[in-house]
């Protein structure tokens, strides 16, 4: 809650953003699908025509049915059904709250750690600075996929690996924009009042630093996870990230991979628009945030 | 009296916002004679450098010149095509910039910023080219100037910048040259140098001159007659030895006496109260009466333009002196 | 220049050993070097034999001595699966990833570079604000999901370009390419298109910032009191200027493209590293992979070391302060 205490506390930031949002109809429009795909993950067990994971209501004769077909018991499978006879719908909104459980959660870890290394650089500066901006730097340097997929060729396929890796290769980023955020408040007055004041070190930090530095860092937190979405399906879809028992996008998308060539399009075609829709989504609003923040390029 | 060089008439250039149009320059009418030097005096934001972009057609958008005329030797401005208006500029139109750190573009060479510019407006070799940007090179008073054409704007000080843009201004013998402070970013005794040499380039190939300035000082030394500019309008003209000794109008009275050297020992220095006032938000009538101390309830109107002989001005109150 | 580049050969040597180091530590002190390099179905001589020829028997710093000195020989270690020098593995698939990843950079560029300068040069219109989108839409795009709709759309569908494969290749001067014949080329559409689009929309929103950021300088507009053609100025004079932020971003995101390769490469069967990695990884073959971190590494410095020499060729600024 106090991270996101300057939504109620800073009316204008929150003012800019939503106002950014519904002034623009493309940001508004991606905004909204935005929410819907969240919410359908949020209820997806509750609102799928079947549990695509219980065996027991799965029929191998039902395999591989194009969009619109019926399946024996009247069931209808609007978008068609894979190699084992699985509704792909039902298996998409489970897909996606795999995907964006992932996504956000290394998200949100991320932005701890990384805001948190970042203030701490820009508040002591010298030799601890350099440090952390030195691996901030190396990091940023390496190609993310490059990392996550040598990570995972060491430590093999699982749920808790993916998010590591994916946490890995995205602190830095908030790291640094932490760091630059905070480096302009600290020579702000209040800091330098705060200073003079006797408040102590870790409340200046996330008392006074870290409400003001948040704004930007949520917008930049937003893109990261639309990365993250993108990256765990791309390892997935590589065989290297979730495992069969944690289907994401990514892994339906695999599946249909092998028999796009025979024709059977809608098992990788309907899973990757919606990872598209999602990604898409989330980067044009995010977009539209960021533009709205940084007045520089954004007198739209 | 021979055809002025440059007579502007009336000229309104207007930006709009979102906030409303600022008026930067709000008809506003001048002349300049052949071999004239004209100082257009005024503070930041009084509309001076806007005047000189809209004669040579190069506002910034949203900006434009919504009205008036600009006739350059008899040929209306305003209405000229894009590409007549470019074979005009740097050829019998060139302009000198404030800050030579930033007119010069970092990555060309000065030989090829000169070369284009040369070849921009007449059919020559390159070599011939580079010939005269050498020569011009050499004219403003830079040492070996061959080699000089290798080198690039960071090699250079501001002062010898701002030499480089004056050669490149005096590449095509323009009849015209509008310099926009071009001594305000350099130091002080680079400033009296420029200044000079601009002067008597200026004599030598018979251009007239409009010098932008802030500082009325330097108008002083330079040139023949001052337009005082407040708020988007001129409020005060005339021949610069009149107008300094003798200011009609009370703002030239107050820029006159907000200068250090120009106010004798001992006497307070007596700044002009107050801001200039929003561009979004002036008030009605006289731009200035806020700041004036001899405003009175008729400045509420808009004051017309006095002319007497050879000066003007626009004032309800001028200076005793004057008024007479 | 040449001690600039003596610098930076010296700087690219130390990363070049500090990856080297961490390679080792990663390898060697934290994972078991005999369960990593020795393939579990190697009978105990032949684990014997490589234990001693590693020297995995002797202390850590000896290790590392024959590990580098090994390295720096070219003997990054034998794969299990083909029982070769992984090295020459590496080095006989690198062409065809060059190939791509070339050719992906160039279509990035060639078609970025122009909707980035026409987004930028009218920005908020709605032709910007469709190109913008679309660059949104780039990024958006899972890579991998991408390759395939290519794949279904003009393979299986329309039938006009292969699926998969590196096709047949030509050679001119002594240069074996797929660049070199027909078929060659139609493999070779598809997977850089599938490469580029990502690079494609970074180079578009670079090279928009730029134009952004450059047009109101002030060069700009005295480029245009010197009467140069719009034209030159947007191809020179801006050009020129984003070039510098775009190469050196171009030369880190270069290396992320021989990295996403391993992407494009599996999905359209292109015989390049980054099939063998991800091959390797799924056969367990751990030499390859370590073997592939080294190159990919030492591909890294050697562009970056060719980026900065590029970055100096374009700036005079750098060229000209080093040699001071």
């Amino acid at each position: 809650m106090t991270a996101l205490s300057f939504l109620l506390r800073d009316e204008t930031t929150t003012g800019r953003l939503l106002r950014g949002i519904a002034t623009s109809p493309k940001a508004l429009v991606a905004t909204v699908v935005c929410l819907l795909l969240f919410l359908a993950a949020l209820v997806g067990p509750w609102i799928t025509p079947q549990n695509p994971y219980d065996l027991a209501v799965l029929d191998i004769l039902d395999a591989k049915l194009p969009p619109g077909s019926e399946s024996m018991n009247g069931m209808v499978y609007w978008l068609g059904t894979d190699g084992q006879g699985r509704d792909m719908l039902s298996a998409m909104i489970y897909g996606l709250r795999t995907s964006i459980g992932v996504g956000v959660f290394s998200g949100i870890v991320a932005l701890v750690i990384g805001t948190i290394l970042g203030l701490i650089a820009a508040y002591y500066g010298g030799r601890i600075d350099a440090l952390i901006m030195r691996i901030v730097d190396l990091m940023l340097g390496l190609p993310t996929i490059l990392v996550a997929l040598m990570l995972l060729a060491l430590l093999g396929q699982g749920l808790w690996k993916v998010i590591f890796a994916l946490v890995l290769v995205q602190w830095a980023t908030f790291a640094r924009s932490a760091r630059s955020a905070a480096l302009v408040e600290k020579n702000k007055d209040y800091v330098e009042a705060a200073v003079t004041l006797g408040i102590g070190t870790p409340r200046i930090l996330f008392g006074h630093l870290l409400p003001n530095c948040l704004p930007p860092l949520i917008v930049i937190g937003m893109l990261q996870v639309a990365n993250a979405i993108s990256a765990e399906a791309t390892l997935s879809f590589l065989g290297i990230g979730l495992p069969i028992t944690e289907p994401s996008l990514g892994l339906l998308i695999a599946n249909g991979y092998q028999v796009l060539m025979s024709g059977e399009y809608w098992i990788s075609v309907y899973p990757g628009l919606l990872l598209l829709l999602l990604v898409f989504s989330i980067n044009i609003t995010g977009d539209r945030c960021r533009e709205i923040l940084n007045p520089r390029l954004g007198e739209r | 009296m021979t055809q002025p060089v440059l007579e502007v008439t009336n000229l309104s250039t207007h930006f709009p916002t979102r906030r409303g149009v600022i008026k930067a320059v709000d008809e506003v009418s001048f002349t300049v004679g052949q071999r004239e030097i004209v100082g257009l005096v005024g503070e930041s934001g009084s509309g001076k450098s806007i005047t000189g972009f809209s004669v040579l057609g190069l506002v910034d958008p949203p900006g434009r010149v919504v009205s008036g005329s600009i006739r350059f030797q008899g040929e209306e401005l305003t209405q000229l095509p894009q590409k007549a208006m470019r074979a005009i500029r740097g050829k019998r139109i060139a302009m000198i910039f404030q800050d030579p750190m930033m007119t010069l573009n970092p990555v060309l060479s000065i030989g090829t910023q000169m070369v284009e510019a040369v070849l921009a407006h007449d059919r020559v070799s390159r070599t011939e080219a580079r010939n005269r940007a050498r020569d011009a090179l050499g004219m403003v008073g830079i040492p070996s100037p061959e080699e000089r054409l290798d080198a690039y704007p960071h090699q250079f000080s501001g002062g010898m910048r701002q030499r480089v843009a004056i050669a490149i201004a005096l590449l095509h013998r323009p009849d015209l040259i509008i310099a926009d402070e071009p001594t305000t970013a350099l130091d002080v005794t680079i400033q009296s140098q420029i200044l000079y040499e601009i002067k008597r380039l200026a004599q030598e190939f018979s251009m007239a001159l409009v010098w932008i300035s802030h500082d009325l000082g330097v108008v002083a030394a330079l040139a023949d007659r001052v337009l005082v500019m407040y708020a988007g309008r001129i409020v005060e003209a005339g021949p610069v030895e009149d107008v300094l000794s003798q200011p009609a109008h009370p703002y030239t009275l107050g820029l006159m006496q907000a200068i250090p050297s120009a106010v004798p020992r001992g006497e307070p220095l007596r700044p002009i109260p107050g801001m200039a006032p929003s561009p979004l938000a002036r008030p009605s009538g006289c731009s200035f009466r806020d700041r004036c101390q001899r405003a009175t309830e008729i400045c509420s109107a808009e004051p017309r333009l006095d002319i007497l002989a050879d000066r003007e001005w626009r004032c309800f109150h001028p200076n005793e002196g004057r008024a007479a | 220049m040449s001690v600039f580049i003596i610098r930076r050969l010296m700087q690219s040597i130390a990363v070049l050993f500090v990856t080297a180091v961490v390679v080792f530590l990663g390898v060697y002190a934290i994972g078991d070097p005999v369960e990593m390099l020795i393939s579990p179905d190697a009978s105990p001589a032949e684990r014997a034999q490589v234990i001693a020829s590693l020297g995995l028997d002797r202390p850590m710093w000896q290790q590392f001595l024959t590990f580098l000195w090994n390295a720096v020989h070219g003997d990054l270690g034998r794969s299990f699966v083909f029982n070769r020098p992984t090295i020459s593995l590496i080095l006989e698939r690198l062409p065809a990833t060059l190939e791509l990843t070339l050719t992906a950079l160039v279509i990035a560029l060639a078609i970025g570079i122009p909707l980035g300068l026409i987004s930028g040069l009218k920005p908020n219109s709605a032709t910007d604000e469709a190109i913008m989108t679309g660059s949104i839409l780039g990024f958006s795009l899972p890579s991998f999901w991408q390759g395939m709709m290519l794949i279904m759309i003009f393979s299986i569908w329309l039938g006009w370009l292969p699926s998969t494969g590196r096709g047949e290749l030509g050679s001119f001067l002594g240069i074996q390419s797929s660049f070199f014949t027909l078929d060659g080329l139609t493999h070779l559409i598809l997977p850089a298109i599938n490469l580029s689009l990502f690079k494609l929309s970074l180079v578009i929103r670079l090279t928009r910032t730029g134009v952004r950021e450059t047009m109101p300088l002030d060069f700009v507009k005295f480029a245009r009191a010197k009467g140069i053609s719009e034209r030159r100025i947007v191809f020179v004079h801006v050009l020129k200027n984003i070039l510098i932020p775009l190469v050196t971003v171009i030369g880190m995101e270069l290396g992320s493209m021989l990295a996403f390769a391993v992407v494009t490469e599996t999905i359209f069967a292109w015989p390049g590293i980054g099939k063998l990695l991800i091959d390797s990884i799924m056969r367990l073959d751990r030499p390859v992979v370590v073997a592939y971190l080294l190159v990919i590494v030492s591909l890294f410095i050697l562009i970056n070391f060719v980026v900065d020499i590029l970055y100096s060729l374009i700036d005079p600024r750098v060229r000209l302060g080093e040699q001071s």
